[in-house]
């Protein structure tokens, strides 16, 4: 308790010349009990919200009203929700994860592709003006996204390209800090004598990168495209502007909109289970792709965070 | 526009001394390898960009049509009480809501990398799994939960017979809204450190830990600066984010009406103005005015971490 005190209040002090600490780590037990329980109690911060939407997801319209929130309700109706999800507007949820899915997949495998290879180029190559062009990548991030999007709107309106599935994963394709990461990665993954002796056996560049490269920056190449396929899954202003058609949207749009359905109409009360519901069911693709890979993800971060 | 410090990799190994023949042939394969980023890049980011600065240079009427106005837009935006007030907001959000994200996530991330954690591999997933849950999806939970309709934080009080604390009130609103803001991106940055923290050397902390150093010295004389780079990306990400606040804005004003005005945020006024005003060159202005702010405040954060030497 001590040490989290320190940690908390006072981070300068040596606790080298603080009795506690000397006994915490003779007896280690001690400082580890406390701080697991703190840590647990943080971690409910992070999973009671979620923890609601499910069980909401199983309360029927009038439970929601009458029950409370973290207790279920008389009658369990997760399948009646679900049923409502998908049968709502002839089945318009499913196409909306459909789009999303496709929208996401597409940008993310675009995105991923392009920062691999400006990465390993600029992780393995020295050539005339590449710390020029790597600057002026980064920068890019700072451009907030209504400077782009309002004229990009306006030029793929003049192609005629709003309103369709390009709108959404042109734009999208562009990602810097992917960049970013493959640089730092390729630096440590791929060491300069395995290229030099690739060169040396008379092999290209290209056939170099997709034999020999290519699979030592597979990890990488995951994180990068984790962190992609969040970023466009989640995306909702991008489709906001460029889609005006219902039958294009993404889940995001489409459950915002619901949702604006369901707080303005009185009378279309019902929507609200099937809103919380369809949320729900939203959540879980994103959050099981990530516990199933954070092998990958968490290994092609930490070389790709943190390095100078 | 970006710094070296934080962001840039220096060169693996020296230039050579002379160009060869080889030299030339795997330039010319790097640029290959860049091409189809920077095409994109031009198409998506250089153009749309510049089209949107030329924009923000004209007037359109429905009387007169469009005329050429120099920096007029510009002006009125900086003295746009709406623009004024929503960049005021971010800032207070930087200045309240980033240090509580940021230092709840370096905290985090020094307790479970300190090995003294019970399940400290569950830990870190369920912290980092809100980062997984769609913005929009995150800011409709939360909209339900702070609602007096069905959420469990007005049922509580209505259960003691009080009455709730109206936490979408003008007032409220913005706090509820760092409240969001910090349960979606504590887990992200949390995991950006703990990766940082997992390539210090084990060496390092042990010889630290044999001349005596507890856990709280590591944490404040070994791990806070190695890990500087990763903390300032952290902070820029955050500055960044922050000014281009827009999902929760756009989403809690359906249920909060009068308590989130259309310039709220900066970004969330941008496309009022583009989409709904249908005034595209005042929101080219304002949303370029806005880039300026990130990158001003981005790069005042490095110089100072730069002259302090934490981050090297």
């Amino acid at each position: 308790m001590s040490t989290l005190k320190t940690l908390r209040t006072r981070p300068g002090v040596p606790s080298a010349t603080d009795p506690a600490a000397r006994s915490r780590r003779s007896s280690p037990r001690s400082g580890h009990r406390l701080l697991s329980v703190l840590l647990w109690l943080v971690a409910a911060y992070f999973v009671l919200p979620l923890l609601w939407l499910l069980i909401a997801a199983t309360k029927d319209n009038s439970d929601l009203f009458s029950t409370f929130g973290f207790s279920f309700g008389h009658h369990f109706a997760l399948w009646d929700n679900l049923h409502d999800v998908f049968s709502a507007g002839d089945g318009i949820f499913l196409r909306w994860s459909v789009n999303t899915v496709l929208y996401a997949g597409t940008s993310a495998a675009g995105a991923t592709l392009l920062a691999t290879l400006a990465g390993y180029a600029f992780a393995k190559y020295r050539f005339a003006g590449d710390r020029l062009l790597f600057s002026i990548s980064l920068g890019a991030v700072m451009i907030p996204l209504t400077a782009l999007a309002l004229p990009t709107y306006l030029l793929f309106n003049s192609l005629a390209l709003t309103n369709t599935p390009w709108a959404v994963i042109l734009p999208s394709l562009v990602s810097p800090f992917g960049v970013y990461l493959m640089r730092v990665y390729a630096a440590d993954a791929i060491p300069d004598s395995l290229l030099e002796a690739a060169r040396v056996d008379g092999a290209g560049e290209f056939r170099t990168f997709v034999q020999v490269s290519l699979r030592l920056l597979a990890p990488g190449m995951v994180t990068v495209f984790l962190f992609a396929l969040v970023a466009s899954w989640n995306n909702y202003f991008l489709p906001l502007i460029m889609l005006n058609t219902s039958s294009l949207y993404p889940l995001t749009v489409g459950l915002a909109q619901q949702q604006a359905a369901s707080a303005a109409g009185g009378g279309s009360q019902a929507l609200f289970s099937t809103v919380i519901t369809g949320s729900a069911v939203s959540v879980v693709p994103l959050v099981v792709a990530f516990v199933v890979l954070q092998r990958f993800w968490q290994s092609g971060l930490s070389s790709g965070s943190v390095k100078e | 526009m970006t710094s070296d410090t934080a962001l840039t990799v220096p060169p693996a190994r020296p230039r050579p001394p002379a160009r060869s023949a080889g030299d030339r042939r795997r330039a010319r394969a790097a640029y290959l390898f860049l091409a189809p980023f920077f095409v994109v890049f031009l198409a998506m980011l250089v153009i749309p960009l510049g089209y949107s600065g030329y924009l923000s240079l004209f007037r359109t009427r429905l009387i007169g049509g469009t005329s050429f106005v120099g920096a007029q837009n510009y002006l009125t935006a900086l003295s746009d009480p709406e623009f004024l007030a929503g960049v005021g907001r971010m800032g207070l959000f930087l200045l309240v809501q980033v240090p509580v994200m940021l230092g709840g996530a370096l905290f985090l991330a020094l307790a479970l990398d300190s090995g003294r954690a019970r399940g400290a591999g569950v830990l870190r997933l369920l912290y980092f799994v809100p980062y997984a849950v769609p913005g929009v999806v995150a800011t409709m939970m939360w909209g339900y939960l702070y609602g007096r309709d069905f959420g469990p934080l007005a049922q509580v009080f209505r259960a003691f017979g009080a009455s709730a604390p109206d936490v979408l009130a003008p007032g409220t609103v913005l706090g509820s809204m760092m409240n969001i803001v910090t349960w979606e991106f504590v887990g992200y940055n949390m995991i950006i450190m703990y990766s940082a923290l997992r390539t210090i050397p084990a060496e390092l902390l042990e010889a630290a830990s044999i001349d005596g150093a507890g856990l709280v010295r590591q944490a404040w004389s070994i791990k806070i600066p190695a890990i500087g780079p990763a903390i300032v990306l952290t902070v820029i990400f955050s500055i960044i984010g922050t000014f281009q606040l827009f999902n929760e804005p756009a989403l809690l004003k359906g249920i909060a009406p009068t308590a989130i005005s259309n310039g709220f945020t900066p970004n969330f006024y941008a496309y009022n103005l583009a989409f709904v005003n249908q005034d595209v060159n005042y929101a080219a202005a304002v949303a370029f005015l806005l880039g300026l702010v990130i990158a001003v405040i981005s790069y005042l954060v490095q110089l100072r971490v730069n002259r302090g030497g934490t981050a090297n």
